[in-house]
């Protein structure tokens, strides 16, 4: 298992909440879904792996690098390894092409017009290139979102909601584009879902967590077939009260 | 009528006079403009999208700045670039220099203010979005600039419009020296006072033709900006 990203003891506090990461590992070439009820953590997690907030206590190591609570400023080269893909995808008010290619052209990165045009299609994408990015619904918004996420092959995709209130076109076309670059690229994918159902279709390691707390991490056949806590059985069930 | 029909000769005719205080009041305006946009656009976009301690001060200087009386500028300005003021040995005082520094002060806060509020209404998401792309500092506040165009854009029109109509401080600074420091607004004020009506409507109209042009790009942007929302 080639590990990407370790989490060790990783602490946020906020007013009335604590999110407590006890130890977490990110592996190349997995999607690893977090599940929990609204206010479990999920996305503060997300934020600190993303080095967009600053833990209290704990460490984490990237690749090579070691950071801690009084040392979260990770280096530009390690920041434009990770990139998250939010639920509400926030793009400039430009055509579709130059959201896309934005990455590349802050990297001062060659833009090969082939490889996006590529995505681009794959993403059901090449006839709205010219569009204005206010011009597009929800759906087409958040693939040109997922688009501009992969142009520049990050090694860490972080997703946060993506899919929630999409219709499933646009879900199967977002889960679909994801679990093949992690095929083919090799990246650490952490996709945070409300679905159970999503996370059992595209997870191979599957996380619970609850109340800033990890439940449970297993595979994904282990964690929906022979879940081990039964807070796990109970959020399976819907019957986990929130 | 009479001092009307008397404009349009002097327009007409290119009378040197008339345009050269035209051209030497757009040169200067023109400077001043550039100058107020290099201060304001900058100091307006760390405003708008930094949090620092002191900000809410610095915030309160620079509204301060935005309704200050301008000759009271000029008057500042007077008295650091008088003789025995701290910037006497420059030698600025009654140059196009001083008028410069004169309208560069006076418009400066005016676009910071306007493009500060421009800035701060440019989605936070997006700006989080931009960093966990890779962006700089320095990259995701031009990519700010870029979003907020259009209120960038009017906070420098406004900025233009206080500097080329600005008499008190620059007649305080520059003297309106013929030839030398006189501009459309200080020549107005002179020909009035000396009876020659028909020169001061002459800088009147094409003080106002220049106004007008100001104001009808800035409803164009509006509109656009309406169009772009829709």
């Amino acid at each position: 298992m080639d590990q990407i990203f370790q989490v060790n003891k990783l602490q946020k506090k906020y007013a009335g909440f604590e999110l407590n990461i006890e130890k977490l590992s990110l592996i190349k070439g997995e999607i690893f879904c977090i599940l929990g009820p609204s206010g479990a953590g999920k996305t503060t997690l997300l934020r600190l792996l993303n080095f967009i907030e600053k833990p209290d206590e704990g460490e984490v190591s990237f690749q090579s690098h070691q950071f801690n609570a009084q040392n979260y400023n990770p280096p530009l080269e390690v920041m434009r390894e990770i990139t998250t893909v939010f639920q509400r995808p926030a793009l400039l008010k430009d055509n579709v092409w130059n959201n896309i290619i934005y990455p590349l052209k802050i990297r001062k990165q060659k833009i090969n017009k082939e490889e996006i045009l590529k995505i681009a299609e794959e993403l059901g994408l090449t006839s709205l290139l010219k569009q204005n990015s206010n011009t597009l619904s929800g759906g087409e918004a958040q693939r040109v979102a997922l688009a501009r996420a992969l142009v520049f092959k990050p090694k860490v995709l972080l997703l946060d909601e993506p899919t929630a209130n999409l219709d499933p076109g646009n879900i199967k076309i977002i889960e679909h584009m994801v679990t093949k670059y992690t095929r083919d690229e090799n990246p650490a994918v952490v996709w945070i879902t409300h679905n159970h159902f999503q996370a059992k279709r595209v997870g191979h390691r599957i996380c619970l967590i609850d109340g800033g707390l990890i439940v449970e991490v297993s595979d994904n056949n282990s964690f929906f077939n022979n879940p081990k806590q039964q807070k796990t059985k109970d959020f399976l069930s819907g019957e986990m009260h929130f | 009528m009479e001092g009307l029909a008397e404009s349009l000769i002097l327009l007409l005719t290119f009378d040197p006079y008339v345009y050269n205080i035209i051209g030497l009041s757009l040169r200067l305006s023109g400077i001043a403009l550039v100058l107020s946009t290099l201060i304001g656009v900058p100091l307006g976009t760390i405003l708008g999208l930094t949090n620092f301690r002191g900000k809410p001060i610095v915030t309160a200087l620079l509204y301060t700045g935005m309704g200050f009386p301008p000759v009271v500028v000029g008057l500042f300005v007077f008295l650091l670039l008088s003789s025995v003021g701290p910037l006497g040995q420059l030698g600025w005082l009654f140059s196009v220099k001083a008028i410069i520094a004169a309208q560069t002060i006076i418009a400066f806060p005016l676009t910071a203010g306007f493009t500060m509020a421009a800035v701060m209404a440019v989605d936070k998401n997006l700006m989080k979005q931009l960093q966990t792309l890779g962006a700089t500092k320095l990259q995701a506040s031009w990519a700010a600039i870029k979003e907020a165009r259009v209120g960038v854009f009017v906070s420098i029109i406004v900025g233009f419009g206080r500097i080329l109509s600005e008499v008190g401080a620059v007649m305080l600074v520059g003297g309106n020296i013929e030839g030398k420091t006189r501009v459309l607004t200080t020549a107005i004020v002179l020909e009035t006072r000396q009876g020659n009506f028909g020169v001061a409507i002459a800088f009147g109209i094409i003080l106002m033709t220049i106004t007008f042009l100001i104001n009808l790009s800035m409803l164009y942007l509006q509109k656009k900006h309406l169009f772009e929302q829709n």
